[in-house]
């Protein structure tokens, strides 16, 4: 898995490309990390690169989650999630009544969420 | 990665089997070996993915619960087709760890407050249609097997 990070004006943009499980998701977490460390913490995660994500890269969605929401309007959003990876965070509950993230189909309206 | 299975149709009667050492760097090995028959047996992609999933999530508690991490203890994995069904059992001989004793976890609680715990093993039970677990403290060495079902139509 690649992960690239992006700095915008208003917000930051993670890209990850291949899977996320147990092997490469601390590679994901230390993006994350890095970037709230920095201040930054409105951040758009694309995920269309994404083949697979297992629940330890739902992990590191909610505990990046919950960092950046000690901060004033700080949130992440998902964009482009892939279908299957869409069922599985729907099958943990992150997408029920009251999702623990905002998701776009789109980049350009992701980032303009900020 | 042992090829044998690579080639040639799934035969029913036979159990095929993948053996590797406790390292996370082999659950994509684990996931592709079971994709692989799920596939060669016609399951439908979101059961494939289910399967691939449910057998990635099962290994890495082995990792993390039963030999307590990384090591070169072997983590066996058996796949068997049945002509209702894929059987995958994982054989460890780690601790005993019984997945099926562990809290659920509650997706209602809010984000501050929730456990990010359990959530592999809950995701097993919603992604297969059976999970179970037995313990065999008499064989040396002891013998952990987890058996996971998924129907072939859903």
């Amino acid at each position: 898995m690649e992960v690239t990070t992006q700095n915008f004006k208003r917000c930051d943009l993670v890209q990850a490309v291949g899977r996320v499980d147990s092997y490469t998701a601390p590679t994901l977490a230390e993006a994350m990390e890095a970037l709230v460390n920095n201040g930054r913490y409105r951040i758009v995660f694309d995920m269309s690169g994404l083949e697979y994500m297992s629940s330890a890269g739902m992990r590191v969605l909610i505990s990046t989650q919950r960092a950046c929401k000690r901060f004033n309007r700080g949130e992440v959003v998902l964009a482009v999630v892939p279908q299957r990876i869409y069922e599985a965070l729907e099958l943990a509950g992150f997408l029920g009544n009251s999702p623990l993230f905002k998701l776009y189909d789109n980049l350009p309206a992701a980032i303009g969420h900020f | 990665m042992n090829a044998d299975f690579l080639s040639g149709p799934i035969e029913e009667s036979k159990t095929y089997c993948l053996t590797v050492a406790a390292r996370y760097e082999n659950l994509n090995s684990v996931r592709e070996f079971v994709g692989w028959i799920a596939e060669q047996i016609g399951m439908a992609p979101k059961s494939v993915f289910a399967v691939q999933m449910a057998a990635d999530e099962a290994c890495t508690n082995i990792i993390e619960h039963a030999y307590g991490g990384e090591g070169d203890y072997p983590i066996e994995c058996f796949c068997q087709v049945t002509p209702q069904a894929l059987v995958i059992r994982l054989h460890d001989h780690g601790e005993p760890f019984n997945p099926l004793e562990v809290a659920e976890p509650d997706l209602t609680v809010s984000l501050e407050e929730r456990d990010n715990g359990g959530l592999g093993l809950f995701l097993m039970r919603k992604l297969m249609d059976e999970v179970s677990f037995t313990f065999r403290p008499s064989d040396l060495p002891s013998d952990n097997i987890l058996t996971m079902v998924k129907r072939r139509t859903a």
